[in-house]
């Protein structure tokens, strides 16, 4: 674990059960986090993001189970590993440390009690017993999110919409001041000028509270207004990891340039666009060799056989898994800007 | 299957014409579409954008005849379709096809590819036994790209991918020759990888076949990429704002609505998406459609917003030079003497 990472997945493995065989939804995953960084990971359904995003923080469901790996999780008692954790300990690092905005957020709130005692319920959870010492909060942090608490909190969750439901919810999140924020989709399902608010809040919040985040989105965009560094997964797997303009001008898997060029934009030149051919592969039967060779324009009989590790490109912080990776760099240059990230 | 003759240009195929449509809830009566006015071409595509409520999905519903319309008049080939009878109204329901946004929820999951392809072939008596609807669906499947074709018939919905499914959606459409397709959102549920198949999917269908396609959805960029030789129509709470050539729309937006949907778009490059131009709003909050505000509906947000006319009569929808109308007292003013002062 480097020195200044706050949170270091080492080598994380997770199967689920099904009655066809396990289902390897995690294959051995490494990555840091540093205090006050934000990550994203991207990937289309059936990557394994939302379960890596899970197990962050030991959500793990019951069909599934570690096969090996760690969370560390670094404070100032030291270092421990999050998926040790047990009952006490465990409910005192969640929210505490490290806070979940879910994806179904807009469904998350139970729907016969008001936000006022959302928040009460959350806060005594966490011992947190004095209403008004809550209330103090629960305003501060309303205010923060850009909310009247007086009108949110007598609120049912029905009578708000979906943006300001996410702007509680992330609000909540923050009331045990936690030093990392995980985001599943944050802003899926939103609208455009919903999701601009709420992506424009997210950072303002970061800049204010110095939170380390971790979100996931299948949504590209997101990554390149959000991340710091980003890392793309296939099949379990991470394929690339790269600060945000190196992946996004540089990529040098093919993943990565696929997805790329699958997303239009409505600035800016057109393009040539196209989209990956294939499908996301069956995480019962993993393809052999590399996962995405049948679906990779750059594959060859090699990439049958082996199963590329991450290995540094263009630089020391720049990996990628894949044997053709500078063949991908003479195909795709560099698309950066003048003046890029 | 031969191309059909494709309409000459200025001809309308299909035409929504001063259009509403209201719906009584507990909570009251709201106007979901008000006075829609829109034509399209033979072989058009176009895209019609906006955020939840704007009124696109009633206004695709009432472009395919599935709603009638509480206002105004639906026109296929000139003649009002809600008046039709007999075989007007049949060829009316044959040529005009909605694809639905949700795949999972448009299929019915009991039965296989072969039974969703064939019934409408067999309704319309486009097929006569099993082996002609077979041949027939065969051919459906190899043009929205279903190959082989044989491993997909016996199929069942789950058994397939979200593009998959949403192929076969696409099929069904085609197995009646429609000349108008309304797809609702049709490719915001499959993963991103795959969108531009979809949409280069649909777009040759209106190359090859000459069918009129109207998209629908929230994603500019998907609006862009699909219309970018066409029209883009921009929605907010009922009524068409601005109506123009793609590239112009984006580029050059002339609703200050239309311009704050843009700037607000994130886009996946990390330098452009931080240093976009944004346009403010005066407020976040999107009126109710029960408690419209007078005037143009928009004024509440509007940075251009003028006291004593926006917030008093409602903008109608006027040309503009290049081809474009906005429905905006303020850009028709300003666009209207750039012109005058030439």
């Amino acid at each position: 674990m480097s020195s200044s990472a706050l949170l270091s997945v080492k080598d994380l493995a997770i199967e689920f059960s099904s009655r066809r065989g396990p289902v390897q939804a995690v294959r051995g995953v490494s990555f840091d986090v540093a205090e006050g960084e934000s990550i994203a990971v991207i990937g289309e359904s059936g990557s394994g993001k939302t379960t890596l995003a899970v197990a962050l923080i030991k959500l793990i469901p019951r069909s599934a189970r570690v096969t090996r790996g760690e969370v560390q999780w670094r404070n100032d008692r030291g270092t421990q590993n999050v998926l040790d954790m047990e009952d006490e300990e465990l409910r005192r690092f969640r929210w505490r440390e490290a806070a979940m905005v879910f994806q179904s957020a807009l469904n998350s709130f139970n729907p016969v009690i008001d936000i006022w005692s959302q928040f009460l319920d959350t806060a005594r959870a966490h011992g947190m017993n004095d209403p008004k010492a809550v209330r103090a909060r629960a305003d501060e942090l309303l205010d923060l999110v850009h909310l009247e608490p007086e009108r949110v909190l007598r609120a049912y969750p029905h009578e708000l919409s979906g943006g300001m439901k996410q702007r509680v919810l992330i609000a909540l999140s923050l009331l045990l001041g936690p030093r990392l924020l995980i985001l599943d989709e944050p802003t899926t399902a939103l609208d455009i000028l919903t999701q601009r608010a709420i992506i424009d809040l997210l950072r303002e919040l970061r800049a204010k509270l110095g939170f380390a985040m971790v979100f996931i989105s299948h949504d590209l965009s997101l990554a390149a207004e959000l991340a710091d560094r980003v890392l793309t997964m296939y099949a379990g797997r991470i394929v690339e990891e790269a600060k945000v303009g190196d992946l996004f001008y540089q990529p040098r898997h093919p993943y990565t340039v696929g997805l790329l060029r699958a997303v239009p934009r409505v600035s800016g030149e057109v393009g040539a666009l196209a989209s990956i051919p294939g499908t996301t592969p069956d995480l019962v039967n993993l393809p052999t060799g590399c996962a995405y060779h049948p679906r990779c324009p750059f594959a060859t009989e090699r990439c049958r056989k082996e199963d590329p590790a991450l290995v540094s490109v263009d630089s020391p912080q720049h990996t990628a898994a894949c044997i053709h990776w500078q063949a991908v760099a003479e195909s795709v240059g560099s698309r950066r800007p003048a003046e890029a990230l | 299957m031969a191309v059909r003759d494709v309409t000459a240009p200025g001809d309308h195929l299909i035409e929504l014409d001063a259009v509403s449509r209201t719906f009584d809830t507990p909570a009251g009566r709201i106007t979901a579409v008000d006075a829609v006015s829109l034509a399209f071409a033979a072989g058009e595509a176009m895209c019609l954008v906006g955020e939840s409520g704007c009124g696109k999905t009633t206004t695709g519903r009432l472009l395919a005849g599935l709603l009638r319309p509480t206002g105004g008049r639906l026109q296929f080939e000139g003649k009002d379709v809600w008046r039709s009878r007999g075989e007007d109204l049949k060829r009316f329901r044959r040529a005009v096809q909605l694809v639905h946004q949700d795949p999972y929820a448009s299929l019915n999951p009991v039965r296989t590819v072969y039974d969703t392809l064939s019934a409408p072939l067999f309704r319309h008596g486009k097929a006569h036994g099993r082996s002609d609807a077979t041949v027939q669906a065969r051919e459906l499947l190899r043009r929205v790209g279903l190959m082989p074709p044989d491993d997909f018939l016996p199929k069942y919905p789950h058994q397939l991918s979200g593009g998959q499914r949403q192929r076969v959606s696409i099929a069904r459409a085609l197995s009646v020759d429609p000349r108008v397709i309304v797809a609702d959102e049709a490719v915001s549920m499959v993963d991103v990888s795959i969108r531009i198949t979809l949409l280069d999917l649909l777009l040759a269908l209106r190359n090859e076949f000459g069918v009129t396609i109207v998209l629908i959805t929230h994603d500019l960029a998907v609006a862009r990429y699909f219309a970018r030789r066409g029209r883009i129509g921009v929605m907010y709470l009922g009524r068409v704002v601005e109506l123009a050539p793609t590239e112009s729309l984006v580029v050059d937006p002339a609703h200050p609505y239309a311009a704050a949907l843009i700037g607000a778009v994130p886009e996946a490059d990390p330098t452009l998406t931080r240093t976009k131009e944004r346009v403010p709003l005066r407020s976040a909050e999107v009126p109710s459609l029960r408690e419209l505000p007078s005037g143009c509906s928009f004024h509440p947000r509007c940075p251009l917003s003028e006291a004593g006319l926006c917030d008093v009569k409602v903008p109608a929808l006027l040309p503009i030079p290049g081809e474009r109308e906005v429905a905006c007292h303020v850009a028709v003013r300003e666009r209207s003497s750039v012109l005058r002062g030439v």
